[in-house]
């Protein structure tokens, strides 16, 4: 770890004093939150931050969760684990708790909050150990590594000729599924993305997302919508907790009778970002759902994977993961 | 308590005692070796290399001296020469070096090693040194362009016996199959650590080792000191798995390092360096051809395995040895090769011929179970046997069908539906598989010092090894059961090469060679007491048979319930009452023990015997559930059967058992090393990416000891423990995944696109 200074942000106003460009990986200034992404990142070498922004005094005002008529907001530095374990998000928002509830450890999941969960850092080796010289994301123009390397855990969505990582989160996919936004404080004042927007493409890979110079996630919103009790979050891994998806869906069915009035459907461990299959859910609408509408749902929700060998199997297990959580989710009773 | 007359140790053994260490363990007193308070020491970060073939063509050192704190940095520019190279795991000179010269011979290789104010400091200037490299294409494992292979140099010679390909053609049931095994790593929670304080000529090295006085050796010959000179220091051990078990390249510069410097210098190597500065599990790949009659009973085995290796080193672990002598079998053939890539040489780790080799043998026996029709259980009791197929000598004891019989019944194994793909629960497929577990029982020699007090208090020394396996309990139960005391009476003292030697804790000897040794120093110490009260006019035993008296219940006792207390019968022999004890095993030569004292490793091993073939075998049963769409392969439960002769300690013996089980699961469905094929890297070099279960992967494990009374192996008839557990469960879990799925994984570690 390199030497860095160290300031803390009582007000939005302070962290804004500090307008650079933190999407880059050789950002110069880092907010810090939990720190668990960006500390294991600088003590491996790879973020090296001449300034580290500490955020968590900002908790004392941006940490509510509140579960009202129009829909749930979530304050930016709210604990994962406070938001997991609340009653009212359990109750009306299910695929929220359940993708924090499955993310990490409860060590982690009480120290990060939910505005670094959502920036955090791909689980890609190559971009992890900067002793590799080929990564576009840590060395714009290096090259990729894990195209041709080992690349199991990588992503099929989203993923171009430069970068094949993996968004490796798990609650930003279920704030995809619902439609979610996110709210911001910069000096420019304040605004609201989707979440969709927030993290940008495989194109430009050194870039994370569209924060601008200076902003904090001071929110989200999730919408109230008729379908936000049925949903799940499924999430399949290589072990039975503490560990990353390989895939992941999460779905949520506004039904009449059996018949699917509105489907959403998030997908993560497979695709680049959040990835949302906005194919597959418009394909659900008007129809019963079954084994076979889910099974085609699922196959559009693939369309366009790219496999780079060692995750080909992705492609297929992502399928089955769709259609998993869409069954589990026209199970649940509401 | 009346007096016992017996005159069998093993009686001695088998009460639950908790750890004598566990207090300090768990309020962090006790000491691990970067524990150690040293004066003023200055922090080393080691500088591997990126590339895994080449030469290093230069440094840049401006930014890094330039860092804050930094001191000095050693490469092989300034101290090339310094050192001899490290032998391999095997003992033999040809191995990769480290910083002897440019020469870079496997990914992450230390190739400088940055000296500064503090860990912090150390570690950022390490990350500023820029290194250019000279570099060529890399052979990465079997697969890649210019491996050279080769058939192995054996120790005995490769088992062969009547003819094995001819009894395979004539066979009327057959299986032929390969099989591969992942690379895999130890990764000890203690990571590797090395402290090296000068005091004059003498080197004292804090550093946990498996190996006291084999690291006292090896480090007195690489930086050419007098062995007196060099004292090793490891009072507890957080994990070694066997790759603590030989010393490895670092120490030596570390201690070069201390004296440049003129200050105690210490080393705490990053978790990811861990995976190339030390050893690993070799992937392997293996055929097995197995030859049956249509009622079970072999006729021919051939079983051939190729390990990776290093370059230099021809270290290879040949499990055909062990599978070899697990059934009956007229007809026998192996043969190992080593095929040598650009890698670090691999060592050690827990069972390290069983765990890979076993996998091969016991699928295959499972496989040939649903070629014949047949349980799987049965088809072991058909081919079990109590003479070693290949040598023709009797197992000193055997007790395989007594584990799977005790276990299957536990597990209610006869309930299950032999078809594949029966049993379902849910949307969970549901199979059974079992395996046999087995591990040679191995003794070396062994040295102790123990004195007792007229007051009853023993003090046993000795240059033990606790890695965690609970070693402090075994001797503290052994001195006090045999001296007749409370184990709260008994001191022990390990950890410390000023002690006397014992040998390497590896090869699950540990157990059979410092009981052995701390009985017969016990005996010593009777002797000397009982002798003593004989000759005394005071002592009841005046005149006495002195072979007939004992040391029981803290008294001197003997026949006719006559007894004297310890105060006195113990000052009897004049004061504080100190002896020196050498266990040299049947079998071996009295050379042995001056061996001992150079560190070298000689060992009574199970199958090198001339009277006896000793191995403690055991049974696995394993339930496997399977998703019906996106097949994850989730362990349901677990039992388990050892039969290990003389169980010393059962509280220690369970958790052994337990723990190798449950590496056993870890084995056969999370751990994998992953290379880079181009460039011959580790990947997932650090405990997030290398899967290990967590508590949600480890369901109920019922272990159940079967009780054996082994007359032969050694006087105590204690077989090693530590490494049986994990021996052959990959191969149950694979059996059992078969039989929940009908799909056969012949390759591990099985995951979800294996089952799609
Ligand atoms: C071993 C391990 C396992 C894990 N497993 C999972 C898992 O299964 N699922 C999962 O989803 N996650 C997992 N994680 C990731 C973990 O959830 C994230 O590290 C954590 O959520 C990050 O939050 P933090 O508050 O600690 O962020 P920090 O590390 O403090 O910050 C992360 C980044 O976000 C920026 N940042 C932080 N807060 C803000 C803000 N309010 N506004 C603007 N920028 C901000 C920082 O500058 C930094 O760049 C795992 C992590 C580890 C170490
Ligand atoms: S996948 Fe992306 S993060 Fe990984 S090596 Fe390639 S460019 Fe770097």
């Amino acid at each position: 770890m390199r030497p860095f200074a160290y300031d803390r942000a009582e007000t939005t106003a302070l962290a804004a004093r500090h307008p650079t460009a933190q999407g880059q990986t050789d950002a110069k200034v880092q907010f810090l939150a939990g720190g668990t992404t960006l500390l294991d990142l600088m003590k491996l070498d790879v973020l090296r931050p001449e300034r580290v922004v500490d955020i968590t005094p900002l908790k004392a005002r941006h940490s509510g969760i509140e579960v009202g008529p129009d829909g749930l907001r979530l304050g930016g530095l709210a604990a994962m684990a406070a938001v997991a374990d609340h009653p009212a998000v359990k109750r009306d928002y299910p695929a929220i708790a359940e993708a924090l509830q499955l993310a990490a450890s409860p060590q982690l999941r009480n120290m990060a909050t939910l505005g670094g969960n959502v920036l955090q850092r791909t689980r890609c080796p190559y971009y992890r150990d900067p002793s590799w010289a080929a990564c576009n994301k840590r060395t714009p123009g290096s090259g990729c590594a894990a195209i041709g390397g080992f690349n199991r855990q990588h992503a099929v969505l989203g993923v171009s000729e430069r970068c094949i990582a993996q968004y490796p989160g798990d609650f930003a996919v279920a704030l995809a599924a619902l439609d979610a936004e996110v709210e911001l404080v910069g000096p420019g004042g304040a605004r609201r993305i989707s979440i969709l927007d927030l993290h940008t493409g495989s194109d430009r890979p050194h870039i994370e997302h569209s924060l601008r110079p200076g902003e904090v996630i001071v929110g989200f919103r999730v919408p109230a919508a008729p379908w936000a009790r049925r949903s799940t979050y499924l999430k399949i891994r290589d072990r039975q907790s503490y560990e990353f998806a390989i895939a992941s869906a999460a779905v949520a069915l506004d039904l009449d009778g059996g018949v699917v009035r509105h489907a959403r459907i998030g997908l993560g461990g497979m695709a680049y970002k959040p990835w949302r299959a906005k194919a597959a859910e418009a394909a659900l609408v008007g129809k019963p759902l079954t084994e076979d509408t889910a099974t085609a749902a699922a196959r559009l929700a693939l369309e366009g994977a790219v496999g780079h060998g060692h995750n080909d199997y992705k492609v297929e297990l992502g399928r089955r993961t769709v259609v998993r959580a869409l069954l589990a989710a026209s199970a649940t009773e509401v | 308590m009346a007096y016992d007359a017996s005159d069998d140790p093993r009686q001695l053994f088998g009460r639950p005692t908790p750890r004598i260490d566990g207090v300090a363990k768990v309020t962090g007193a006790a000491r691990y070796a970067s524990d150690e308070p040293v004066a003023n020491p200055a922090y080393a970060y080691l500088v591997t290399s990126a590339v895994a073939r080449g030469r290093v063509a230069g440094f840049d050192l401006d930014q890094a001296r330039a860092a804050p704190g930094f001191i000095d940095v050693l490469t092989h520019e300034n101290v090339g020469g310094q050192v001899k190279t490290n032998p391999d795991p095997a003992g033999k000179p040809d191995n990769t070096t480290t910083l002897e010269s440019d020469k870079i011979w496997h990914d992450g290789q230390i190739i400088a090693v940055v000296l500064a104010e503090s860990f912090e400091a150390a570690r950022d200037a390490a990350h500023r040194v820029g290194v250019r490299y000279a570099a060529e294409a890399p052979s990465a494992s079997f697969d890649s362009p210019g491996v050279q292979v080769e058939a192995h140099k054996p120790q005995t010679p490769d088992a062969k016996k009547g003819d094995a390909a001819g009894a395979f053609e004539g066979a009327p049931v057959k299986v032929e199959a390969r099989y591969s095994t992942p690379t895999q790593h130890h990764n000890p929670i203690e990571l590797f650590t090395t402290t090296c304080v000068w005091d004059g000529p003498k080197l004292t090295i804090y550093e946990p080792t498996q190996s006291m006085w084999g690291l006292k050796g090896g480090l007195a010959k690489q930086l050419s000191l007098d062995p007196k000179d060099v004292r090793t220091v490891s009072r507890f051990v957080g994990g070694a798995f066997g790759s603590k078990g030989s010393p490895t390249g670092r120490t030596a510069w570390i201690a070069l390092a201390a004296k440049r410097l003129n200050r105690p210098v210490k080393l705490i190597a990053s978790r990811d360096q861990g995976f190339t500065i030390a050893t690993y599990r070799a992937e392997t790949r293996q055929q097995v051809k197995l030859g049956a009659t249509r009622d079970g009973k072999l006729v021919s085995f051939f079983h051939e395995g190729w390990e990776v290796t290093s370059r230099p080193s021809g270290y290879n672990v040949a499990g055909v040895e062990t599978t070899a002598r697990m059934y009956a079998c007229p007809n026998i053939a192996t043969a190992v090769n080593v095929v040598h890539a650009d890698r670090n040489t691999p060592g050690f780790m827990r069972a390290p011929p069983e765990t890979p080799y076993m996998f091969g043998l016991e699928s295959a026996m499972d496989e040939l179970a649903y070629a014949l029709n047949m349980d799987p259980v049965e088809l072991r009791r058909v081919n079990d046997t109590q003479t070693d197929p290949v040598d023709g000598r009797p197992f000193s004891s055997r007790s395989l069908m007594p584990c799977f019989d005790q276990a299957a019944a536990r597990f209610g194994w006869s309930r299950r539906d032999p078809k594949p793909g029966a049993m379902r629960d849910g949307d969970w497929q549901v199979g059974w598989g079992c395996a046999t577990a087995c591990y040679p029982s191995n003794i070396g020699p062994a040295a102790a010092r123990l004195s007792l007090t007229p007051s009853g208090k023993a003090a046993i020394q000795l240059a033990g090894h606790e890695i965690g396996t609970g070693a402090y309990t075994t001797v503290a139960v052994t001195v006090a059961h045999a001296l007749g005391l409370k184990v709260e009476d008994v001191t022990v003292t390990m950890g410390d090469s000023d002690l006397p030697p014992v040998p390497v804790a590896g090869g699950s000897n540990n157990a059979a060679s410092t009981t052995n040794v701390a009985y017969k120093a016990c005996q010593m110490v009777r002797d000397r007491v009982a002798g003593a009260a004989v000759k005394a006019q005071d002592s009841p035993f005046h005149g006495a048979d002195p072979a007939a008296l004992r040391l029981q219940d803290g008294l001197l006792r003997g026949p006719g319930n006559l007894s004297e207390p310890l105060d006195k019968a113990v000052a009897r022999t004049g004061g504080r009452l100190e002896v020196y004890a050498e266990n040299i095993p049947a079998g071996l030569p009295p050379s042995a023990a001056q061996g001992l004292y150079e560190g070298k490793m000689v060992m009574s091993r199970g199958t090198g015997r001339k009277d006896v073939t000793a191995f403690a075998f055991g049974a696995h049963f394993v339930e496997m559930r399977v998703h019906v769409r996106t097949r994850e392969a989730r362990v349901g439960r677990v039992v388990s059967a050892f039969a290990a002769g003389t169980i010393v300690n059962p509280t220690t013996a369970h958790s052994q058992f337990m723990s190798g089980a449950i590496w056993g699961l870890s084995a056969a469905l999370h751990e994998a090393t992953e290379i880079d094929a181009d460039a011959a890297r580790y990947v997932n070099d650090n405990l997030a990416d290398y899967l290990l279960p967590v508590n949600a992967d480890v369901p109920p494990i019922e272990i159940i000891m079967v009780p054996e009374k082994d007359d032969r192996v050694n006087p105590l008839g204690v077989k090693g423990i530590g490494e049986i557990g994990i021996t052959g469960m990959n191969a149950a879990v694979a059996n059992a995944v078969f039989h929940a799925t009908g799909k056969r994984i012949r390759d591990l570690p099985i995951r979800v696109e294996h089952l799609l």
